[in-house]
């Protein structure tokens, strides 16, 4: 899923300052999941705004609403009737359902109300990590299904680095090293000899480094 | 091809001794030069860190002319941290054209440890394939890319490895895997914790890794009680045991003790089987260096012409 955090309250006060119809808009996907953007939450963001708003002096009309889906299009018309009656729109969906607004609703203005941190999952109550870059070539296969770009700090390939100690990362004592997860993995199924291989350098082409990416397939176009 | 001296000495059979300089945050020559003066003629080569706990400081390579420049051997550094594969690749062709032949190769720190955390960090390669790559370049005479190098390029190629790092069982292996790689030297972290080195080289030598690469044993010397607490604690892999604070902490003279006990480590890993000889990071320290080779008994180094 998509991990996302609200940005700080301040900062989207202070964003719709110039706006007297203001929208919420919730997603009922993974910033729902992640407690971040869903319909609570933007009920909640609604209600901050306008009571900042009324404290200022200058009261406004704040709306919420959630759309199932906020990045792909055809979930988007369901509330255009809201949308339209905005004169702006405060998006609790990712980056990408910001975006699809923006595209969407070309002639409003959309802004982020989270910061979009991640691809992960929760992995308890209350925390979220994150797991996957989108390299464009997994290579979980070769490494017990741990992946070594996003949950080693330096995209390693070839195992740990130096800084590997009581299975953290030297980047920080909350955060496990992934290179110690993948060499307890592989002894445990008696797989360590999978490491004697050199890795050649990564090709990240496919990666964002290859600029940003489409995918085309002609089988399922219209 | 003409070797460097670093070559020359292990290749003598002559247990080495190399020094570390750390290049300041300016760019002032006269340092450098400063710090040159207390190490040439006492060590066989000096290593120039590469931005060290990714602190920005004067470029290893542009240090490394500067050591050429005074006839003393460099051993230049180089992270994966700051550049890509094209920026490395470019670099090591201007370190050879400068002179310098003994590349070392490092993942480097983390960023977030310095003083530019908002950095991006690079590591485009990682240290493994980063020894491949430039043994590539001089064996094969090709780039990455597959393209190939113009001219054929001579140098030396060296990595770390550090025993004091986590999963230990697999350290010996990654060792091996450096070898495999294509690396000619290799230095460890700086040792404290013999023990748990002695068990790490106990494992080199049933894998007969010693045999193929000559390992320097790192070695600092202890300052003071603050230096011997700050690598305890804030110091990423490196382990340093509580005997060691307290001798430092009982020790009248603690400058004293700390060059004691740092000649006693370096005469005992002389007797460790499979240790080539020893790295010196007296960094900030660099004036105490010809005191301690010579207590070691290790004056004067060996000269070739
Ligand atoms: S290898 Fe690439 S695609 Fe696979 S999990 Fe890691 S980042 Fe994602
Ligand atoms: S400590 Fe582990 S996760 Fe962190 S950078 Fe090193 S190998 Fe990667």
């Amino acid at each position: 899923m998509i991990v996302g955090e609200r940005k700080p309250l301040q900062e989207i006060i202070k964003a719709v300052e110039p706006f007297e119809k203001i929208l919420v808009l919730g997603c009922g996907e993974c910033v729902t999941v992640c407690m971040a953007g869903g319909d609570k939450e933007a009920k909640e963001t609604a209600l901050a705004i306008s009571v900042a708003r009324k404290r200022a002096g200058k009261p406004v009309e704040v709306k919420s609403h959630t759309i199932e889906r906020q990045c792909e299009f055809e979930y988007l018309e369901a509330g255009r009737k809201l949308i339209e009656d905005a004169d702006v729109i405060v998006s609790l969906a990712c980056g990408v359902g910001v975006q699809t607004m923006n595209m969407h609703y070309e002639d409003m203005r959309t802004l982020p109300g989270i910061n979009t941190t991640f691809m992960g999952m929760p992995f308890q109550q209350g925390v979220w990590v994150e797991n996957c870059l989108g390299c464009g070539n997994c290579v979980l296969e070769e490494t017990m299904g741990i992946c070594p770009i996003a949950r080693c700090s330096k995209s390693m390939l070839n195992g740990p680095c130096g800084g590997s100690q009581d299975g953290k990362c030297e980047v920080s004592k909350e955060t496990d090293c992934g290179w110690h997860l993948i060499v307890e993995r592989l002894m445990k199924f008696d797989k360590l000899s999978a490491l004697e291989e050199v890795k050649p350098p990564k090709d990240w082409s496919t990666s964002h480094s290859g600029g940003p990416r489409k995918m085309i397939r002609e089988d399922v176009k219209l | 091809m003409t070797m460097s001296n670093l070559q020359k000495v292990l290749n003598s059979g002559a247990f080495v001794v190399t020094g570390e300089l750390g290049p300041p945050k300016s760019a002032e020559r006269e340092k450098i030069e400063h710090h040159g003066h207390l190490l040439g003629g006492v060590v066989d080569a000096v290593n120039l860190t590469d931005n060290q706990t990714a602190i920005v400081r004067t470029s290893s390579i542009a240090c490394g002319k500067i050591l050429v420049d005074m006839d003393i051997d460099p051993v230049i550094q180089i992270t994966c941290r700051d550049r890509n594969r094209i920026a490395i690749q470019s670099d090591v062709l201007g370190a050879v054209a400068l002179g310098i032949k003994n590349i070392l190769c490092l993942q480097g720190d983390h960023a977030n440890f310095g003083n530019e955390p908002a950095a991006k960090n690079v590591n485009d390669l990682d240290s493994m394939n980063l020894i491949r790559s430039l043994k590539n370049m001089r064996d094969e005479q090709v780039f990455i890319g597959g393209e190939k190098l113009e001219a054929p390029i001579d140098i030396f190629i060296g990595a770390v490895e550090n025993p004091f790092a986590d999963p230990f069982e697999y350290r010996a292996y990654r060792l091996a895997k450096k070898v495999e790689a294509g690396v000619d030297f290799i230095q460890t972290q700086a040792i404290f914790d013999m023990d748990r080195f002695e068990r790490w080289m106990a494992k080199v030598r049933e894998l007969g890794i010693h045999k193929k690469v000559p390992i320097l044993a790192g070695v600092i010397p202890i300052k003071s009680l603050g230096a011997a607490r700050y690598m305890k604690n804030n110091v990423s892999g490196m382990i340093v045991p509580d005997e060691i604070i307290d001798r430092i902490k009982a020790a009248e003279n603690k400058k004293e003790e700390g060059v004691k006990l740092c000649v006693e480590m370096i005469k005992h890993l002389k007797t460790i089987e499979g240790v080539a000889g020893v790295h010196l990071m007296a960094v900030a320290w660099e004036e105490i260096v010809p005191e301690i080779v010579e207590r070691a008994g290790l004056l004067p180094r060996p000269k070739f012409d």
